[in-house]
């Protein structure tokens, strides 16, 4: 049944309305040559939201529904592919037409779901050491632009211990996706990857689908038992994306302009986080730029109520501080005996380097005690808090401890006696 | 009634616009059929001939022209044995079971039986012949720890109903006809275990409402003496995110000195009600030695689930805690979050196209927040009982900004604001709550005059705190120091609390009484201190000691030793 309508009624913003029968809520159609799905029905008008944008479209252009919602192929073939925001390959293969699967499912039972409880190793020891990434969580990276997030999400697909990766890109310069295109490429991790790409210039409506297609995709590995990472940038560009389709279709505002279904479009794309009993599992990481650093911009603000914690970028560093991961208590009591009494020892000087460091500033005279810290607060930054830093979690622990035997006496770190007789390094052995 | 059939005209996001030939009630329940799947919605709005109905689920796939059944009746909750330790969605649907049914996903248009069939035992409490009114027992069922009234239905009008008969003692299943009424005209009406109970409408059968004036009890320092809540009184705990409300609600649901509790997890993270689901089964509760899932529903309408549904699970909530209210029992029940349930009003009010107010959201918030929390309340039953329905909602304010008007709406209406800091919960202080921001109206575990006379120092020691910050501590008065280490040590040893020490976790009332008493005194004595290092070294002192304090059984030996030690530390120094 491909009835076409030839008669255009209104176009305002990237919505038309046409005049047909029989259509049901949420079906895609052809617009001329864009797709275009149905976003409202009221008696015999239908309003469609076309992807590819408005412009250039007559009021005697074809318009034919397909009679099937937006869907998005599965298969094995979608490793090392990229598409863009409407599922169209962006690199040179063909289109995929096998096994296709509907976007934007229902949500998982509650009751199904299943405590975490496994960590995912990345090799940076602000995540591994300090914030443990867990299998199924939905972090953020906050981040003020200009930082190098997109830097930091490539060295996490590369370097993370997951099955198939699934990079949703939102409003990506162009040479951001040239750079992920590459760096995964050199890196060998792009065989486990699939790409759904819209870039700065694409059209609008690409933007918001970028993250079900994605995570549509995501569902059907981790149901057939693969251990998902789906990396999502940027979702401030998915945000202002929504605003802009919302207030051409004149929803009244709420905060800054946003709609007011913000905080239930995240939730139910980052809710897709899961861990299924008996199969595989989804991780969430994705960037949100915080316009002017501001936590409280309605986007952070909606995001750090839905997510598992944030990473916070700041001054090309994982901030100690205003990051957090909520699930690292699940994991690193398990992963080796010194992880938790390390963490937030080392946390605790660091946060009174960060108090001598203001003393200084301000002028006031530098105890003998200070000094160790600001030593040891150098010594913290480079060595373990610099983005470039790859090593193994064991590895980062033990640098944690030479840190601290290079700065401190032992009884001055506030650990533990049984743990420093245990651990603490033997000063011979370092000079 | 018969039921009325009518067709789809419109749809617009979860609102769908039907057109109905017969009588259309408002807020009744109807059904769009889409292929072979039944949606359920409530009738929100009648304009023009046309119905307006919010649907509680996703409706992709709705056409126009679809067929729409009406019920004609209100969103009801069922009411009967085998509520408690039950798992529901928003609209009352079992969770594990529809998880049995349909697997890892929700899939739409899949209604279960909210109580479970199983049988129980009945024993009446009534004979033939006598008399019965709304609300009144005909019997009970033992359900767990508690005797589970058998009701009257709370909607029977007062006209001459007698039993004309009731079972005998004996094992029945929960829809059974257990007894049957007659009025004098000749009616009948047969009552099984399971009655039924339009959700926005509040059970009101009982003799009168009286005021909130007994505490109760979380075992949380910081509330039961300084910010305390009463049983049938409301609270609310606004905080940014990240400030620990649902780990403090956690708490409350575990130690609270209540009966039942009722978990309303409403649009927050599916993760925090699994590690309920997971960890309540393994707890025990304190008071009755019990598992703590025996005392407790959890109605879960996570974020991701249908926005539309999240707004009716509050009512489901509160509808439940009054159903055991009803029985003579004192429920709790914890709203998380009362935002995200105002925020589905908001999308549904845009829809709608109704003018906004503030921050879009519409006009009727304040009124609807305060009728909601209206439902708490102490009530003495017609039997004589008192029986209570507290509510505590937590708020999430954008930005952490209590400006905001769902926080302004909530605070109009409750009687005791618990806020929560930001600064605080980064500085590890736990509970978040902030002090001096935070009120209460109802009656704690300590005299209030006292309480206030420590809260002065609190804030003095604020005061002095902040002038610090500009003039150094080189600049501040001994007597100002000594005030601002009195302020510190309050918030350290009474406000703060290990949630991770199993003895400090859960601070028993009369423990609170003693150690508030102690406490008092220190602050109150004029100390004889030099320089301000010993001043700092003598309050370090007395903190450990106090905190070392808070690590011993109350009522122990021990504990005894502790406390001597602690007082014969400070009085050596008092002057005089």
């Amino acid at each position: 049944m491909q009835k076409v309508y030839t008669k255009i009624e209104s176009i305002v913003g990237n919505v038309v309305t046409v005049r047909a029968e029989g259509v049901r809520s949420g079906d895609l159609a052809l617009v001329g040559e864009s797709y275009a799905s149905v976003i409202k029905l009221s008696g015999d008008l239908v309003s469609l939201q076309v992807f590819a944008g408005t412009q250039g479209v007559s009021t005697t252009d074809a318009v034919r529904f397909l009679g099937r919602p937006m869907m998005v192929s599965f298969t094995d073939d979608l490793l090392g592919r990229v598409f863009d925001g409407a599922g169209v390959p962006r690199d040179n293969g063909p289109a995929l037409t096998e096994n296709m699967i509907p976007i934007g499912g229902p949500s998982v039972n509650p009751a199904k779901r299943i405590v975490p409880k496994r960590m995912i190793r990345t090799g940076i020891p602000m995540i591994d050491v300090f914030n443990t990434l867990v299998e199924s969580q939905k972090l953020p990276i906050f981040s003020v632009s200009g930082e190098p997030y997109n830097q930091l999400l490539a060295r996490i697909a590369m370097q993370a211990e997951v099955d198939i990766i699934v990079l949703g890109g939102m409003g990506l310069k162009y040479d951001d996706y040239l750079f992920f295109r590459d760096t995964l490429e050199k890196s060998g991790a792009m065989g486990h990857t699939v790409m759904f790409i819209h870039t700065a210039s694409d059209p609008t409506v690409e933007c918001t689908l970028v993250p079900d297609l994605s995570l549509a995709v995501a569902e059907q590995f981790a149901l057939a038992g693969k251990r998902v990472l789906v990396l999502l940038t940027d979702m401030t560009n998915f945000a202002d994306a929504q605003k802009e389709m919302a207030i051409t279709m004149e929803q009244v505002p709420s905060n800054r302009g946003y709609p007011g279904d913000l905080y239930s479009c995240l939730a139910s794309r980052y809710e897709k986080a899961v861990d299924f009993e008996g199969a595989g599992s989804i991780t969430i990481l994705g960037v949100t730029t915080m316009p002017g650093d501001d936590v409280t911009h309605p986007v952070p603000d909606n995001t750090g109520y839905i997510t598992e914690g944030q990473y916070y970028l700041k001054n090309g560093h994982i901030e100690p501080f205003g990051s957090l991961s909520r699930l690292k208590q699940n994991v690193n009591g398990k992963t080796r005996s010194d992880h938790r009494a390390l963490m937030d020892g080392m946390i605790r000087l660091y946060s009174a380097y960060k108090e001598s460091l203001e003393k200084k500033s301000m002028g006031f005279l530098m105890s003998e005690w200070d000094e160790k810290l600001l030593k040891y607060g150098h010594l913290f930054e480079t060595k373990l808090m610099e983005l470039s830093v790859n090593i193994p979690m064991e590895e980062a622990l033990d640098l944690g401890w030479e840190i601290l035997a290079e700065c401190f006496e032992p009884n001055e770190t506030g650990l533990k006696t049984s743990l420093l007789q245990e651990r603490w390094p033997k000063k011979d052995a370092v000079n | 009634m018969e039921k009325v059939t009518g067709y789809v005209t419109g749809v617009n996001g979860n609102l769908v616009s039907a057109k109905f030939d017969g009588s259309v009630r408002k807020n009744e329940v109807g059904f769009v059929k889409v292929g072979g799947d039944r949606l359920k919605g409530e009738v929100i709005r009648i304009n023009g001939g046309a119905a307006s109905m919010q649907i509680y689920e996703m409706t992709n796939g709705i056409k126009v022209g679809d067929e729409v059944e009406l019920t004609g009746e209100l969103l009801s909750v069922e009411l009967g044995p085998g509520l408690l330790t039950q798992v529901y969605d928003g609209l009352q649907n079992p969770l594990p079971e529809l998880a049995e049914k349909c697997g890892f996903f929700l899939e739409r248009g899949e209604y279960l039986d909210p109580i479970p069939s199983r049988d129980w035992e009945f024993t009446p409490c009534v004979k033939p012949g006598d008399a019965v009114l709304a609300g009144d027992a005909v019997g009970s069922v033992p359900e767990g720890q508690f005797e589970h009234l058998i009701m009257v239905p709370f909607d029977l009008k007062d006209e001459g109903w007698r039993v004309k008969s009731v079972k005998e003692k004996g094992v029945y299943p929960v829809r059974d006809t257990v007894a049957v009424l007659e009025n004098g005209s000749g009616e009948e009406k047969k009552l099984s275990m399971v009655l039924s109970w339009p959700v926005k409408r509040p059970i009101r059968c009982y003799e009168e409402r009286l005021r909130p004036d007994e505490t109760l009890v979380t075992k949380i320092r910081c509330i039961d003496t300084f910010l305390p809540v009463a049983k049938g009184g409301t609270f609310c705990v606004p905080g940014p995110f990240g400030a620990g409300k649902t780990v403090l609600q956690h708490m409350e649901a575990k130690n609270a000195d209540v009966d039942i509790v009722i978990v309303a997890a409403c649009g927050e993270r599916a993760g925090e009600v699994v590690e309920v689901l997971k960890e309540f089964p393994e707890l025990t509760d304190p008071r009755t030695g019990r598992s703590l899932m025996e005392r407790t529903i959890i109605i879960c309408n996570t974020s991701s689930m249908p926005v539309a549904a999240r707004e009716a699970s509050v009512y489901t909530a509160v509808t439940m805690a009054e159903y055991y209210r009803q029985m003579g029992l004192n429920v709790l029940l914890l709203a998380d979050s009362t935002s995200r349930w105002a925020q589905a009003m908001r999308e549904m009010s845009g829809r709608l196209e109704e003018i906004p107010g503030e921050e879009a959201f519409p006009a009727y918030l304040e009124s609807v927040i305060a009728s909601f929390y209206e439902r708490a309340g102490k009530v003495r039953l017609r039997n004589g009982k008192i029986a209570s329905v507290t509510i505590g909602g937590t708020v999430s304010p954008a930005g952490g900004n209590f400006e905001e008007p769902v926080t302004q709406a909530t605070l109009k209406v409750v009687g005791a604001f618990h806020g929560l800091s930001r600064e605080r919960s980064d500085a590890r202080k736990y509970p978040s709550i902030h002090p001096i921001d935070s009120w209460s109206k109802y009656q704690g575990v300590v005299d209030m005059d006292r309480v206030e006379a420590a809260r002065s120092y609190l804030k003095r020691s604020n005061e002095i705190n902040q002038m610090m910050k500009v003039i150094g501590e080189e600049g501040t008065s001994a007597e100002d120091y000594i005030i601002y280490q009195k302020g510190e040590l309050l918030d350290a040893v009474y406000l703060q609390q290990n949630s991770f020490d199993p003895i400090d976790a859960a601070c028993e009332p009369e423990r609170q009484a003693h150690e508030f008493n102690v406490l008092y005194d220190v602050l109150t004595s004029e100390y004889a201190l030099g320089d301000k290092k010993e001043i700092r070294a003598f309050f370090n002192q007395v903190r450990q000691e106090f905190l070392d304090w808070h690590g011993t059984v109350y009522a122990t030996p021990e504990f005894e030793a502790q406390e001597k030690k602690l007082t014969d530390l400070y009085r050596s120094r008092v002057k005089g």
